[in-house]
């Protein structure tokens, strides 16, 4: 019995391996086209992949059906955001703040928020569908997702409270911050760090020290851990 | 998930000296002052252990440290995070020694805390862009052919609370967001053959199990080129902290794309401008404008030992020990200054220096009492010498939170003892 089964299950991997190697050989593009592969694996049936697929990008693919005006959002963000992000979005004690800080970016105390900082409203709107409520997450409907990123861009001033966030008007919103980021420019803007002659002596007529992390205090304490000598 | 890295001044207290600080200072200039020991156990005595039978095998079935070396753990900075579940601890770079972290002490960053997955329910999801959207298990990653490699990995906000100045007191706190450890995985690039590439394919999203669903865009050049999907780091499987059962190793590149509990890669022909490379992982500049994508870790490298948690014990023979690396190639070689950064001579580069891997350096002096203002510079084979801080905020300023791989300075006192302090 035992073995009649194993021979099924058998004929029935050699099988199901044959057609993955024959979709392989068949469905490799040309480009691709020498590249060995291994038959390992199985095909991601779609109803698979649409449980995990929710990113959506700043063009808006991936977005839900689904819509939320601002007023449904602030019932959403009461109950289920202000306790860590403040009523107002101002942030309870450590947590992020995700409203204001508007002209701030090249101050003394930027303050990074939805929105003074985020560049696509996709940003926002992913990282809640993935993330938020923290410690409960991917716990709100589609509906009061569109609501709740409603009503932290209204806390923004990036909508009115008349504004109802769906699929048609997601494309609609400006972000302020929007031409704020530019690609990486170290190799050109830090070209100086490149191929120089090391200065090895003489390289400063004087050192002074101009700072003191114990002046400043900030390190965990243990009573322990510290003063060994070294080795 | 909460800006780990806010500026500490906003959580200023001021505190004590650290505790005890004054008496090792005192002992340090005689001879055997750190190792007095118990004089039963030393000759002509002969200790309990040589006359006793001890534990015999198999009664510590996963060795552990030995129970006198329980200071050396991870250490968290509290005022840092609003909790520890989005929060990161640091590799205690001070007790440690040659190129490899310890497993369980290379620091941890979560944004949703760890993931604690059951292998026979860890699924590999590669789809978007390709022929056959592919589904792999554990065992299936296992069944690749696979390669094992040495690379460091650092945190892109490494050393993110100096960029105002000297703040934290231990190599730990300012630099302890590195590990460098072995990966056994599979080729990225192997996997995306299996499931075959559409030619408008440019992009990869890296995809997170956690709470946070960590995600990053990675430019497809990139996945095709050196990136693994590690399942083993030292020889054994992931450690939960490290991502098990599977993690993106992306070499040279900032910590936050090694994508932990690496669930689904999808492929696109654009990046996904996720949060976290948007509103965090993005470099502030002086003029309120962000750098993005800024993947690369350039070269950097700290002194170990002595540092604020590792005072100088004695004088005499000290031997001045540091980690280097560079997301750009190997490390050519470290030059320490003992003044300041006045003189520089090179330090000895002992054991391996791999491609993207740490490099572990030693540079020997004779120690007097006299007060040393240490500092180590790194210079890599693309010919990047590691700047000094004034250098790097000349051109980024001091809001800019990642990225910052400025000159480290160490101040000895005549006494021993050890601070963080910025020179000019």
């Amino acid at each position: 019995m035992s073995k009649c089964r194993s021979g099924v299950v058998a004929v029935g991997l050699f099988a199901a391996l044959m057609i993955m190697q024959a979709a392989a050989q068949t469905k490799q593009p040309a480009p691709a086209g020498k590249k060995k592969t291994y038959a390992i694996g199985r095909i991601a049936e779609p109803r698979e992949i649409a449980g995990w697929d929710i990113d959506v990008r700043p063009d808006g693919q991936g977005l839900p059906d689904g819509q939320g005006s601002v007023k449904a959002g602030e019932q959403v963000y009461l109950a289920r955001c202000a306790a860590c992000h403040g009523e107002f979005g101002e942030s309870a004690g450590r947590w992020p703040q995700v409203a204001g800080g508007t002209g701030s970016l090249a101050s003394d105390d930027p303050i990074k928020t939805v929105g003074s900082y985020f560049p696509y409203l996709s940003s926002v709107f992913d990282y809640v569908r993935h993330a938020m409520p923290f410690g409960d997450a991917q716990s709100l409907s589609n509906d009061e997702l569109y609501a709740v990123v409603a009503y932290v861009l209204f806390l923004n001033d990036v909508v009115d409270d008349k504004f109802v966030l769906s699929k048609q008007t997601f494309g609609q919103v400006k972000m302020p911050n929007a031409g704020g980021f530019h690609g990486d420019d170290r190799e050109t803007a830090e070209r100086a760090f490149w191929n120089r002659r090391p200065c090895m002596t003489n390289c400063k007529a004087e050192v002074k020290i101009i700072g003191h992390a114990r002046v400043i205090d900030v390190t965990p304490e243990e009573d322990k851990v510290l003063r060994r000598g070294v080795e | 998930m909460t800006d780990a890295f806010d500026p500490p001044s906003r959580k200023l207290s001021r505190r004590a000296l650290l505790a005890g600080a004054a008496g090792a200072a005192g002992a340090a200039t005689a001879g055997e002052a750190a190792s007095a020991g118990n004089p039963k156990n030393l000759p002509p005595n002969v200790p309990s252990w040589t006359r006793t039978l001890g534990d015999g095998v198999a009664v510590r079935p996963y060795g552990q440290p030995s129970k006198f070396e329980k200071h050396v753990i991870r250490r968290d900075v509290q005022w840092l995070t609003a909790s520890r579940e989005s929060s990161v601890s640091f590799t205690p770079l001070h007790e440690l020694d040659g190129i490899i972290t310890p497993s369980g002490l290379c620091f941890e960053r979560h944004h949703g805390g760890i993931a604690e997955i059951d292998p026979d329910d860890y699924r590999l999801m590669l789809h978007g862009l390709v022929d056959k959207p592919l589904m792999f298990t554990l065992d299936d990653l296992k069944r690749f052919p696979r390669v094992n490699r040495i690379y460091f990995l650092e945190c892109a906000a490494n050393s993110g609370m100096e960029w105002r100045g000297a703040q934290l007191n231990g190599c730990q706190y300012t630099h302890g967001m590195v590990h460098c450890v072995e990966y056994t995985g599979v080729p990225l690039k192997l996997l995306l053959a299996e499931a075959g590439l559409k030619t408008s394919a440019k992009w990869i999203l890296a995809e997170g199990a956690d709470s946070a669903s960590m995600a990053r865009s990675i430019p497809l050049a990139k996945a095709l080129g050196d990136c693994l999907v590690a399942y083993r780091m030292n020889g054994e499987m992931l450690r939960p902290e490290q991502g098990y059962p599977a993690r993106l190793v992306v070499p040279g590149w900032e910590g936050n794309v090694w994508v932990k509990w690496l669930r689904r890669i999808k492929v696109g022909d654009q990046p996904w401008h996720a949060r976290e490379e948007t509103s965090k992982y993005t470099d502030l500049m002086p003029d309120g404008s962000a750098r993005k994508f800024t993947f690369v870790m350039d070269a950097k490298s700290v002194i170990t030992s002595p540092s604020p948690q590792l005072t100088l014990g004695h004088k005499g023979v000290t031997v001045i020990s540091g980690l280097a690396w560079s997301g750009r190639g190997k490390v050519k070689r470290v030059d320490v200054s003992l003044d300041g950064g006045r003189n520089w001579r090179a330090a000895k580069i002992d054991g391996v220096a791999l491609d993207r891997a740490c490099v572990r350096f030693y540079a020997e002096t004779d120690w007097n009492g006299q007060e040393m203002l240490l500092q180590s510079r790194a210079i890599d084979d693309t010919g990047y010498v590691q700047p000094s801080k004034a250098e790097l905020r000349k051109v980024r300023g001091v809001n800019s939170i990642y990225h910052n791989n400025g000159i480290q300075t160490w101040r000895v006192a005549p006494n021993g003892e050890v601070e963080n302090v910025e020179v000019s």
